[in-house]
């Protein structure tokens, strides 16, 4: 009789399911999951070693292409590595703009995440629902840096600028009409932080119709509950941060434990699944949205409250104000020097982390006194959640491992540096 | 220093002792680095302790010592560098431990020890060529499949060594030397101690 062997199946790396470039090489005994062996970096681009060759200031816009979803949480934790090594305190304004961006990007990434989720398992609407939100938010990106995506807006010191007067408004032109441009303008008539309390305002709506659309969905239910299964000890074992641990049930949040920024003068919950399962985290990522809703409205309370400056004034750090460089000789040669030569960071090393939307994002420098890091290393979660891909995707079915690649949440940006 | 780190600066002297060859707090962390022979016994006793209680491992990375300060460098070159994250005590620990043989570094493997080390490992195998003993997975993780050559190491150029293109030709993707030089825009500068500093003048 002929040997009976396991059927490999090769799953991606062009997978509309993989979420990026992810080759997976699958084992499998009928249609139940003997192992996976993912086979990642084939986005890979050095980002530590380019770092090596750029200035502390020049690297900074390559922490936006790590995890693309969650842009200014990446650069969050780069800015804080390097404050630390340089032992600068960034202003108390700055502080807050920055919880909030990290809030609003979680929200962004949540939204992305759940989108993606639901389009994997089955459930088209979702998409369409969640980009309709993050639109707004990806505006509030723009306006306050200038693109939507890839921001560089946090700077070792504080943020670039301050928040915007003025929302930018849309325009007529030959594709939008006046009623059509009007329509889009009506919540853009005041600052930033307006049109940010009334995207606040209307975000718990959507999100009860997330919940409607998915929460109690027998075909969602189907696919998530008690799939990718994992114990608190496994998870802490396997090196799980963020949601995909709070949803094995133990409570870890950076923000609250280890707080940096303004985490510690904010008012939130975190929660925590019980099973363990997709349909926890799924859970416990839904609820971190309306956590982070909640903290946004507190810090625009705050920033409304308190004008100040946003980014350090050591000029070594960062930039002098424009209209001091053009009549101050020594601003122009300190704006001159930081941006040809660069940061000088003390030698040392430093671990600065972060409470990402994935899980812990932290960055590790060594540096030996010159104006570019002698060595960078990023800590991204999800490069440790896919490493979980095998245990939990072992004994399920094939289609299972979309809802695990879901839940884990992954970006292959981070993964693959 | 916060009294948590100096409770766990006691614990680690109390368990440790001389294994222990350095233990240094700087910018609120700690770091301790360990001989490569009691590497594998002092990271399962860190995990294992309750009153040290490291149950994950955060990150393992590599690191390339041998251009450090442009050459002042006069220690062992490779070390493997860990961080370490209690939860029930909340502090967190760098380990720090120095492969022997700059020409074949050689260190332990901790995945008996925690699980989530596996692919740091494969990783810094991968871009530093580190050899861990006791890994039963050491394959290539980040690189291309059949890369030659360990790219994180710090005479390894930035450009590479070869490049990819189709050849309509052989009518297949080839490799060939590289065509590009590397090209540095912002040369590397070490400063004086007292630069920039307006009371030196």
């Amino acid at each position: 009789m002929a040997d009976i062997r396991n059927f490999t199946l090769n799953f991606g790396p062009q997978h509309p399911a993989a979420h990026g470039v992810l080759r997976m090489v699958l084992e499998l005994d009928g249609e139940v999951v003997q192992r996976a062996d993912p086979h990642i970096g084939l986005l890979h681009r050095a980002t530590e070693k380019l770092a090596e060759t750029r200035t502390w200031v020049q690297s900074l816009p390559y922490m936006d292409r790590l995890d693309y979803v969650s842009m200014m949480c990446n650069e969050h934790a780069y800015c804080l590595a390097a404050e630390k090594l340089l032992g600068i305190e960034v202003p108390e304004r700055g502080k807050y703009i920055r919880t909030m961006f990290d809030e609003v990007t979680r929200i962004l990434n949540h939204l992305l995440w759940i989108g993606c989720h639901a389009l994997d398992v089955g459930a088209m609407t979702m998409a369409l629902y969640t980009f309709r939100e993050r639109e707004d938010l990806m505006d509030v990106y723009e306006a306050v840096s200038g693109a939507r995506m890839h921001a560089a807006y946090y700077r070792p010191g504080g943020v670039y600028r301050d928040l915007p007067d003025r929302m930018p408004q849309n325009r007529e032109s030959p594709w939008t009409d006046a009623k059509k441009a009007a329509y889009r303008n009506r919540n853009r008539g005041g600052t930033l932080l307006d049109f940010l309390e009334d995207f606040t305002n209307r975000f718990p709506t959507y999100h009860a119709e997330y919940h409607t659309l998915l929460t109690d969905n027998r075909i969602w239910k189907q696919r998530l509950v008690n799939v990718g299964v994992v114990s608190p000890e496994r998870a802490k074992q396997m090196g799980f941060t963020g949601a995909m641990l709070r949803g094995s049930g133990v409570a870890w949040d950076l923000r609250k434990k280890q707080p940096y920024a303004a985490y510690d003068k904010v008012d939130f919950d975190v929660p925590i699944g019980l099973n363990g399962d997709s349909y926890d985290r799924y859970l416990v990522r839904m609820e971190e949205m309306l956590q982070s809703n909640r903290i946004i409205k507190q810090c625009i309370d705050w920033l409304r409250k308190n004008p100040g400056p946003v980014i350090t004034d050591n000029h070594k750090v960062a930039p002098p104000p424009r209209a001091n460089m053009k009549s101050n000789m020594e601003e122009l040669i300190h704006h001159f020097k930081l941006f040809s030569e660069g940061i000088h960071v003390p030698p040392g090393e430093a671990y600065a982390a972060i409470e990402h939307p994935k899980g812990e994002f932290g960055i590790y420098f060594i540096s030996d006194g010159a104006n570019k890091p002698y060595r960078m290393k990023i800590r991204a979660p999800g490069y440790v959640h896919l490493q979980g891909m095998d245990e939990m995707a072992r004994g399920h079915m094939i289609a299972d491992v979309v809802t695990i690649i879901g839940t884990q949440d992954i970006v292959f940006g981070e993964i693959d540096r | 220093m916060s009294v948590k780190l100096e409770t766990l600066s006691q614990n680690l002297q109390r368990h440790f002792g001389d294994k222990l060859q350095s233990l240094k707090l700087a910018l609120g962390e700690l770091t301790i680095e360990v001989a490569a022979a009691d590497y594998l016994a002092v990271m399962t006793a860190l995990r294992d302790a309750p009153d040290l209680g490291f149950e994950e491992l955060i990150d393992l990375c590599g690191v390339d010592y041998s251009t450090y300060g442009d050459g002042v460098w006069q220690g062992k070159r490779f070390a493997a560098v860990s961080h370490l994250l209690s939860i029930a005590n909340n502090w967190r620990l760098r380990v720090r431990v120095f492969a022997e043989d700059d020409e074949f570094p050689v260190v332990d493997s901790l995945t008996g020890v925690w699980k989530s080390v596996n692919w740091f490992e494969r990783e810094a195998f991968d871009l530093y060529g580190i050899a861990f003993v006791g890994h039963d997975d050491l394959r290539r993780i980040l690189t291309d499949y059949g890369f030659i050559g360990h790219p994180f190491r710090k005479d390894f150029p930035i450009s590479g060594h070869v490049e990819m293109r189709y050849d309509p030709d052989q009518g297949r993707v080839i490799y060939q030397p590289v065509t590009i030089a590397p090209r540095e825009n912002t040369p590397r500068v070490v400063r004086e101690d007292t630069y920039g500093d307006p009371a030196h003048g």
